[in-house]
């Protein structure tokens, strides 16, 4: 017979007799809604859920479109933090859905999709020009030498210059934040230069001249503005804002 | 209207086997890969450890022991030509993706670094060896990345958050899939020389598990549906260390770094299951130990439902730079510090070995005489090579998805090059058309969000580590109630729009579908074997079930199973110790 865990509660030894107490939290979600086959506006809705205060967010919505409303539209699916489908707007800031906790929330929680994308239906957004964005920074490793028989020598000093921006999930979570993005959509954002930086920093590449030559152009580097909204919205703890000024540095300096 | 498309190679799912096979044929013929998710949503991104290859940069090592490894963890049901090829081409498949930029970590002199993980060993079973080639505890996100950007960098065409609902076959042979566009709810028709199934696990049947929403049997379900037979669907891997009661996995590389599992007196009780490699055990055996010391009275927590896994002992640096993930996961999901805390753990369903049988180049085989299906492949954890028989080895599953989704990409590749395009079946939408629009025009008299949550918890209690033939049996019966509900399911979104109202309730359809095969064959199978085990028949019968079994759908809703041997080579089962 296997166990069954009943409740979302984590239980440490110092918890035991208290367990059966494990109390459950009511969660008001005020939603900001748009579907298009049924008003051209959008609109708000409220709904109230009962939680474990160690459920997710992403348990919260689940709940309200299982048990409320069916047509609730978001986009999620590993729900830990690591595909990055379900940024939203939560409570006035850029976050993954599955790594907020009902009790960091309760007792109300304001969700909206994320900016600067058309939204399609209710959470869903347009990911496209975001892609876009990615896909102009020449996002793969550029290597005229020819491979090798075995690997590529790099040291772990090179390797530890491009960490943190291969952690990114491209869940648009920081290009959404930034109000240059939102104020013009032909900037690239900061998830693209985070992409650019993980090959421009890389012993193994070549590329780094037209990706700067790319980001050194109107709709790259030089729109922003490091307002840091993007290093406080990134699920990752990638510091991006310090990731653009390397690129930037990288530009007017010419040292990569 | 259906819209048509015409490729030669149509490859539904881009996770790693997905994209590693359209590396392969985007170059060569006109390719289309149709996934229900952004490519880089797909699941291999939550792939943690390692990939193994032995490359003994660290140590000793040989393409021979890997594959003595892999036969013996895997019980002796593993095809063992597979296996060897499998880890004589994991060597150049590592080379290959370090080639393409990923960022694997590097030993002080710029190699590779490899790192030890469960039931990987040197010179079959001495000791741990240092195998995993490893990014932190983001491999597979790393490999997801990179096999993206090369797709990126290829012009690959996808077409994203299309989902595959049908098969289409023509006298024999593929002729094409069927594909709902969630975006606006149209059908689409690829016309196709060649399919591949890459749409990974359907973990999603168990109520603990580790993983995506999005695994939910797919692939398989649907050939199922046309008579492709589903090989080995009683083994299914329950992952020692997920997160209590959440199931998020925490990396068996945790334990080839040092970190050890405690029961609730504090006692590493691994060192009675297996006193050579103790925590670094195949995972089979590291659940049905934990399940072992819960029913003994050594679970930890008031209903003694869990373990520890202990990181105290570690350098925090260690968890700073080789385990970032999964330390921030006890943060954030447990609130649990593990520099200084216990981290509750219990077992998680991982990971499917079984799935729609191919052979090594990764064409899809029916029947105890492998009867190819022309045009139809299937790689990655949807598809039973089998090199993973009845347990598969912790990184194995990435191994697989790059050396068979380069295979099979391969002979697609080749194969559609040298045939004509097939002709379409009549009325090809017509059967997912009465499937769609019975959904959203029934009454909603049932819940599929209800139904599935009562089979998770079902299966979990009847079908997850320790298996009886009387839970089976109830399981059995289970299901066939569940599947009745299921015929009154309707949807309460009735639009166009990324209904994904109506596409779950369709995946709950597939898990059902899966559900029922795993059961089948798990009941009929009585011996214990890898991840299935019968508390009843608690020992390996070799006389008896030293074979592979296949489940076919018949036409009045029933499984019905068949059997054909295992391929064996130089390995002779023996007594799997540890």
């Amino acid at each position: 017979m296997a166990p069954d865990p009943t409740t979302g509660r984590v239980l440490r030894d110092s918890d035991e007799g208290s367990v059966a107490a494990a109390a459950t939290v009511s969660l008001t979600l005020r939603i900001r809604r748009y579907n298009p086959e049924v008003a051209d506006d959008p609109w708000w809705d409220e709904f109230t859920v009962t939680m474990e205060p160690t459920d997710r967010l992403l348990d919260a919505l689940h709940e309200v479109k299982w048990h409320q409303d069916g047509t609730l539209g978001l986009r999620r699916s590993c729900a830990h933090g690591i595909c990055g489908s379900d940024a939203m707007l939560i409570n006035g800031r850029n976050a993954l859905a599955c790594k907020v906790l009902v009790q960091d929330v309760a007792p109300k929680a304001t969700i909206e999709p994320i900016r600067g994308l058309p939204v399609l239906k209710d959470l869903i957004v347009d990911m496209e020009p975001f892609f876009a964005g990615y896909r102009s920074v020449l996002p793969f490793l550029i290597n005229d030498d020819g491979d090798p028989e075995r690997e590529r020598s790099q040291s772990p000093e090179d390797r530890h210059r491009y960490d943190d921006t291969t952690k990114c999930i491209l869940c648009a979570a920081c290009t959404t934040s930034c109000p240059i993005f939102w104020g013009d959509g032909e900037y690239v954002g900061p998830a693209a230069i985070v992409n650019a930086h993980r090959f421009i920093f890389d012993s193994r590449d070549q590329g780094a001249r037209d990706r700067l030559k790319i980001l050194s152009e109107k709709t790259g580097v030089f729109r922003c503005r490091t307002t840091f909204n993007c290093t406080d919205a990134c699920p990752r703890g990638i510091e991006v804002t310090k990731a653009i000024q390397e690129v930037k540095r990288a530009i007017l300096f010419d040292r990569f | 209207m259906a819209t048509t498309h015409t490729y030669d190679a149509v490859i539904i799912g881009a996770g790693g086997a997905g994209m590693r096979a359209a590396i392969e044929t985007s170059d060569r013929v006109r390719t289309a890969v149709i996934s229900k998710l952004y490519p880089t949503r797909s699941h291999t991104g939550a792939a943690q450890g390692g990939v193994c290859a032995a490359l003994a940069n660290v140590e000793e090592d040989y393409p021979e022991w890997h594959a003595f490894d892999t036969v013996k963890g895997g019980d002796y049901l593993v095809d063992q030509p597979a296996a060897q090829l499998m880890t004589e081409e994991a060597v150049d498949a590592i080379y290959e993706l370090e080639h393409w930029g990923l960022p694997f970590n590097r030993t002080p002199d710029g190699k590779l670094d490899q790192r030890r993980f469960g039931g990987h060993t040197r010179n079959h079973g001495e000791a741990a060896v240092r195998r995993a080639c490893y990014a932190a505890d983001r491999t597979g996100h790393m490999i997801l990345q990179t096999l993206y950007q090369q797709c990126v960098k290829r012009n690959v065409r996808f077409f994203n958050e299309f989902y595959c609902l049908d098969l289409l076959m023509e006298e024999g042979r593929v002729a094409g899939v069927v594909a709902y566009e969630l975006a606006t709810g149209d059908l689409h028709v690829f016309r196709a020389k060649t399919v591949m199934f890459a749409t990974g696990g359907y973990g999603r049947m168990f109520k603990v598990s580790s993983n995506a929403h999005a695994l939910t049997g797919d692939g398989p379900a649907v050939a199922f549906r046309r008579g492709i037979p589903l090989e080995d669907m009683e083994f299914f891997q329950f992952h020692p260390t997920g997160l209590n009661k959440l199931g998020i996995l925490l990396s068996e590389g945790a334990r080839g770094e040092g970190a050890i599992l405690l029961n609730k007196d504090g006692e590493r009780f691994m060192e009675r299951y297996a006193p050579t490699i103790k925590d670094l055990a195949p995972r089979d055996m590291v659940s049905r130990a934990i399940f072992q010391e819960m029913k003994e009275g050594r679970g930890a927590g008031p209903s003694g439902d869990y373990v520890f896994l202990d990181f105290r002992h570690l350098d925090p640096k260690v968890l700073e730079e080789k385990l970032p993930d999964i330390t921030e996961f006890s943060r954030v999901y447990l609130r649990v510090e593990p520099t200084k805390e216990l981290v509750p753990i219990q077992p998680t369903a991982h990971y499917a070995m079984g799935g729609i049988p191919t052979d090594v180049d990764g064409r899809v085989v029916v029947g105890p005489q492998e009867t190819p299906v022309p045009g139809l492949y299937a790689a990655g954890e949807c598809a039973c090579v089998s090199v993973h028989g009845a347990n598969r080895l912790g990184t194995n599953s990435l191994l697989d998805i790059v050396v068979f989704g380069r295979r099979g990409g391969a002979d697609m590749a080749a194969y559609a090059a040298g045939t004509e395009a097939p002709d379409l079946p009549g009325a090809p939408v017509g059967s997912t058309l009465d499937m769609l629009n019975g959904l959203l025009t029934r009454e909603r008299a049932e819940n599929a969000a209800d139904i599935r949550k009562d089979l998770q918890a079902q299966m979990y209690e009847k079908a997850f580590v320790v298996r009886t033939e009387d839970g089976l049996k109830e399981m059995k019966r289970d299901l066939a109630n569940l599947r009745d509900r299921y015929s009154r399911v309707g949807v309460q979104d009735k639009g166009s729009v990324f209904n994904t109202d109506l596409m779950e309730a369709v995946e709950l359809g597939f898990l059902l579908d899966c559900a029922d095969a795993l059961v089948t064959a798990a009941l009929a199978r009585d011996e214990s074997r890898g991840g299935h085990y019968r508390e009843d028949h608690p020992l390996r019968d070799d006389a008896n079930w030293l074979k592979h079994s296949l489940a076919y759908r018949e036409e009045d809703g029933s499984v019905r199973l068949e059997f054909k041997p295992v391929k064996m080579g130089p390995y002779l089962p023996m007594e799997r110790k540890y």
